[in-house]
């Protein structure tokens, strides 16, 4: 499971590093330009810290790390907000050994959980919350549905990706943008889309390894 | 007497507030610069405000003075992952950055309690420049 999660976390660095520029564009139109360079930036590090890990560190170990090592290398608000979920995460994943989708519902709560604690936000504020919970929702609605593993992370995926088309119709009220008031119509907000692009890394990650198909 | 960190998403912003406020500071009081990134770049690091936190840290306590946005939110996190007992003697100011530190330096250096330091950082607010 160790290997498992290193290689998980593996593609969800990658994805970010992949689209450092397309990030940065979004943050560009209504931000401080910084968010793709700020989460390759500690993607990149959190890729080089799950490497060196000792093996058989646990999955809360490996999740704890990436946490650590990204509200210290990260730089925006994306640091503290991406890096508390991570370490909630953590938190929550104590003494798991394997993961169940029960378990990943458990240890997503907590880590939207953190989001939300960190970021005094809700959903509506043109934020990474805006694809993030209703992804864990769909994902909920799933498991319970008795979907598999890769069909819930599917559902979550659209989900997210509806998030993602809804920022562009609201005003951001929180971080950066809320500078910009109205002007932030008709822009996606680029949390909700670095939120999306890790979740369908997983995605494809579970489903290459043919989980729960 | 309370120990005073300085938080700015500049390291260079950083430490010139420390270096002006060193002006009106005791000898053996604390200010701890922690501006920027490990490796130079513009950002805050929730791992080194949480260090400065520590080398700042007296009975009487400590109060973080933030510039922007993430800066709270490190320093937030940064409170996160320090021991509790250490945690219920930081107060973040919700002041400007630079009048607010040398206010809170001014109040520190006579002896006042944490509570003091804030309420006189915080007043910062208020200071008119120009009459």
């Amino acid at each position: 499971m160790s290997s498992f999660t290193v290689a998980a976390l593996e593609a969800v660095a990658d994805t970010i590093v992949q689209n450092k520029e397309l990030l940065t564009s979004l943050d560009a139109a209504i931000g401080d330009a910084d968010h793709g360079i700020n989460m390759a930036r500690g993607f990149e590090a959190v890729r080089v810290k799950i490497r060196a890990a000792a093996p058989g560190t646990d999955i809360s170990g490996l999740l704890k790390l990436t946490g650590m090592t990204l509200i210290s290398t990260v730089g925006g608000a994306s640091g503290p907000l991406y890096g508390t979920a991570f370490m909630r995460a953590a938190a929550a994943a104590q003494g798991k050994a394997t993961l169940d989708p029960d378990g990943i519902t458990q240890i997503w709560s907590a880590a939207l959980q953190g989001i939300k604690d960190r970021g005094k936000a809700s959903r509506g504020e043109k934020t990474m919350l805006d694809a993030m919970e209703p992804a864990y929702e769909a994902f909920v609605e799933a498991v319970k549905a008795e979907k598999s593993l890769v069909e819930s992370l599917d559902a979550a995926c659209e989900a997210a990706k509806e998030g993602i088309e809804y920022t562009k119709t609201i005003i951001a009220t929180k971080g950066r943008a809320s500078y910009l008031g109205e002007r932030s119509l008709g822009h996606q907000d680029p949390g909700a889309t670095s939120s999306y692009l890790m979740l369908a890394a997983l995605t494809e990650f579970c489903r290459s390894q043919q989980l729960g198909a | 007497m309370v120990g005073i960190v300085v938080v700015s998403h500049s390291a260079k912003v950083a430490e010139g507030i420390r270096e002006l406020a060193l002006q009106m500071a005791k000898p053996e009081q604390k200010i701890i610069a922690a501006g920027g990134m490990a490796d130079g770049s513009i950002g805050t690091d929730a791992m080194r405000v949480s260090e400065a936190i520590v080398d700042a840290m007296t009975d009487a306590g400590v109060i973080v003075m933030v510039d922007l946005g993430s800066a709270v939110l490190s320093t937030d996190t940064a409170l996160e992952i320090l021991d509790e007992n250490l945690r219920a003697r930081v107060r973040i100011a919700d002041a400007p950055i630079l009048e607010g530190t040398i206010g809170a330096v001014v109040e520190a250096s006579v002896g006042s309690p944490l509570e003091q330091v804030l309420a006189t950082a915080e007043g910062a607010r208020e200071m008119r420049k120009c009459l």
